[in-house]
């Protein structure tokens, strides 16, 4: 894990993509409990004036915080993170999904240890969440 | 229709505490492609100083919609869940979450304001286990095309 001495304003975070395909956005769904349908029923998605199926805005916060947790490896570093939701991910019906590049800089360095860490979440280049920052407790 | 705001304020708590169970934990973190042996390997989490399996950062949305439901789902309030998107989500955690917690919660419907031809409504959830705090959310649901219409405004003599 990276040590709170060793981390000033500006290190970065490794920067990860991760895929989400259909079968992630059902396994997502049966594990947190929301069976919205737009999650998962293309023409209800479409009636609804969406593109298609979109991801759960939940399902992205927990992915974009991944770069956060495989940093310290220790996800119960993480005292705060919070998002606001920008732009839906949509899911298209193929093996490939979206893919949401994740980035993560060290913004603040607070008292106790802590650290704030932005995080920018795009897919094809538009960011997906607003206001993304988590703050971790280093050693 | 615009929301009722006499809304404002109420608050809910959970008949019965939730309890986080091992399964709970490795699904939640399956579900998320996460391999992080503090979700799986109770050895591992305790090896970096946990008691048991650490629930991942945003676990606690699991909990979320039934524990807020009462205060969102009441007729009364006027809240049409197909106009809703979610707006912001919030965890603070005073500590983690662990496999073997019994959770308490208190919803507030916390804030309820105008956002152009949107209204936005807050859920706070005060997140307890044995009257030890756990966690505070602060869910951010947005209500599209509810605000009420605004008078013109009168042209200026």
């Amino acid at each position: 894990m990276p040590s709170y001495a060793e981390v000033e304003v500006g290190t970065e975070l490794p920067a990860q993509s991760f895929a989400l395909t259909r079968a992630d956005l059902i396994r997502y769904a049966g594990a947190s409990g929301d069976f919205n349908v737009i999650h998962w029923n293309e023409r209800v998605a479409k009636s609804v004036g969406l593109p298609d199926v979109i991801a759960h805005g939940m399902l992205t916060m927990a992915t974009a915080g991944r770069v956060v947790t495989d940093w310290t490896g220790d996800p119960g570093s993480v005292t705060e993170y919070g998002v606001r939701f920008s732009r839906p991910v949509v899911v298209p019906d193929d093996d490939r999904g979206a893919t949401v590049d994740v980035q993560g800089v060290v913004e603040d360095k607070l008292d106790g240890n802590r650290v704030t860490v932005v995080l920018t979440a795009t897919v094809d280049g538009n960011k997906v969440l607003m206001a993304a920052r988590a703050v971790v407790r280093l050693p | 229709m615009p929301l009722n705001r006499d809304h404002l304020g109420r608050s809910t708590t959970s008949s019965e505490p939730f309890e986080v169970t091992r399964g709970d934990i490795r699904r939640f973190a399956t579900a998320l492609g996460d391999l992080n042996p503090a979700y799986h390997d109770r050895a591992a989490a305790q090896a970096l100083g946990h008691r048991d399996l650490v629930a991942p950062p945003t676990f606690l949305v699991t909990l979320g919609f039934s524990t807020a439901a009462g205060l969102i789902t009441d007729p009364e309030l006027g809240l049409d869940y197909s106009l809703v998107v979610h707006g912001e989500q919030r965890f603070e955690l005073h500590r983690p979450v662990y496999a073997g917690d019994q959770l308490d919660t208190e919803s507030r419907l916390d804030a309820m304001r105008d956002a152009g031809r949107n209204e936005l409504l807050s859920i706070v959830t005060e997140v307890t286990a044995g009257g030890e705090r756990v966690a505070t959310t602060t869910n951010t649901l947005v209500s599209r095309g509810t605000a009420a219409a605004r008078p013109t405004t009168p042209e200026k003599a």
